[in-house]
């Protein structure tokens, strides 16, 4: 049986963990190797890296944090955000991730998805999605540009439309339940696993120990991501699974 | 001197960082003499099966490589790396492997229920005692694939339960493969790979 996996996100800003983690006695709150290695320490399954650099051009620093964290760190490593072209791909890749999420840029041009698939395997290729509840439509709508701009897609068909275009994976936050720390967005996963038949790793809402077995026992997600509630030791790692395992959920 | 053999795929410096990082002399090469003259050799790999063929070819490694195995030289194939050791593989049509390994590459079925590929961590069953196969006993490692390889149970070491038995650990004499990544399983993968150098010190095989 597959363990569910659970995935620390780790905000990055010109190869700097944005506002540091504090559950370790790091001597530096902010250094990436340093916090991979405490959360692979905790028994963390995967990281997510999203480079939040907002200059073009302070970009290469996020392959110099991934080469580091490679060197220390040996676990599945995936990063996000301002991957535009193949050649962004290949430099991750080449410095240790093991996948690369795409959101916006897919959006404006899907053949990223399928360029990077056919390239690299789809087992590389994540799609993240950011989904809002759109009452009027009732439906969900894609949002893009960090969940400032929305666009005409529906969440289900745009998750279909990726994963035939080669997406191994997706990572879909909800905007409805990111920050609420209200528990994961329940109805949105249930129709996606439903949907597309690649692993999903479901992000936003997380707050207390019960979020994470109700969204592996009510949906088929795959992972369920978090940050802030690891970060800030409100929760562990250890605490997460050993709840889960007692509600009969396969943890590694 | 293990040679990790470099043929443009996803993993190899991954496999490289590992090594590194467990102080175990390694080099990354394409250089048949390099290759030839190895104590042990890493084939590692991602993608599909009949391109990394083709790559292997193209940098005329598939005589160096047979050759080794057959003088007795460890090597370790790791992922698609592990499916090359292999007779056949039906990805995408029927490509000939090293046949270092009898046994045949095959789809995951997807109609048992279960997501391919198989991505993820997933628990390990040794079936036999190897130094290779110690300590990954009922402990989980990171597989990502959906073609598996069907061999007979005296070359599975370790196998994993995915609707199928998949074999995650398999050997035939010096010849040994692991289907997950050794080098993204944490301190279990790489007493794996600390384990493949042990069996290149030591010499723990027979030779054919």
């Amino acid at each position: 049986m597959l363990a569910k996996r659970i995935i620390p996100c780790l905000d990055v800003d010109h190869g700097r963990v944005k506002k540091g983690v504090n559950f370790v006695h790091l001597t530096d709150v902010g250094d990436p190797v340093a916090i991979a290695a405490a959360y692979e320490k905790q028994g963390a399954d995967e990281l997510v890296f999203l480079d939040i650099t907002a200059t073009n051009e302070k970009r290469p620093a996020i392959v110099d944090t991934i080469e580091k964290v490679a060197a220390q760190v040996f676990m599945p490593l995936t990063v996000g955000g301002g991957i535009h072209t193949v050649a962004d791909m290949q430099r991750l890749l080449k410095a240790g991730a093991d996948k690369v999420a795409v959101n916006s840029q897919a959006v404006r041009d899907p053949s990223l998805i399928s360029k990077g698939a056919e390239k690299f395997g789809a087992q590389c290729i994540v799609l993240a999605i950011d989904s809002k509840w759109d009452p009027a439509k009732q439906r969900y709508t894609v949002y893009v540009n960090g969940g400032r701009q929305a666009t005409d897609l529906d969440v289900i068909e745009w998750a279909k439309q990726g994963v035939a275009a080669g997406a191994g994976e997706l990572m879909v936050t909800s905007m409805d339940k990111d920050g609420t720390k209200s528990g994961f967005d329940i109805p949105l996963y249930q129709k996606l696993t439903v949907a597309v038949n690649v692993p999903i790793i479901a992000s936003g809402g997380c707050g207390k120990l019960t979020d994470f077995n109700d969204v592996f026992k009510q949906t088929d997600v795959d992972a369920a991501l978090a940050a802030s509630v690891f970060h800030f030791g409100e929760l562990t790692i250890p605490d997460v699974k050993a709840a889960l395992k007692k509600d009969g959920v396969t943890v590694r | 001197m293990i040679a990790i053999i470099d043929y443009d795929t996803g993993n190899t410096r991954n496999v490289k960082k590992a090594m590194d990082y467990l102080n175990i002399q390694n080099t990354l090469s394409a250089d048949p003499a390099v290759i030839g003259n190895a104590d042990g050799l890493i084939l590692p790999g991602v993608g599909a099966f009949g391109k990394a063929v083709e790559a292997l070819k193209q940098r005329q490694l598939i005589p160096v490589i047979k050759q080794a195995a057959k003088a007795g030289t460890p090597i370790l194939g790791i992922c698609l790396g592990m499916q090359l050791l292999f007779d056949r593989s039906f990805e995408f049509g029927e490509t000939p492997g090293l046949g270092l390994i009898p046994g045949e590459v095959v789809a995951i079925p997807d109609d048992l229920g279960v997501k391919v590929p198989h991505m993820g961590w997933d628990q390990n069953q040794v079936t036999q005692t190897d130094p290779i196969a110690n300590g990954f006993d009922q402990e989980a490692t990171y597989f990502v694939h959906s073609y598996y390889v069907k061999t007979q149970p005296q070359y599975i070491l370790a196998e994993s339960d995915y609707g199928v038995k998949i074999p995650s650990i398999v050997r035939n004499q010096n010849v040994i493969g692991m289907q997950f990544h050794p080098e993204k399983s944490g301190r279990i993968g790489l007493n794996g790979l600390a384990a493949f150098k042990e069996v290149v010190t030591n010499g723990n095989y027979s030779r054919n």
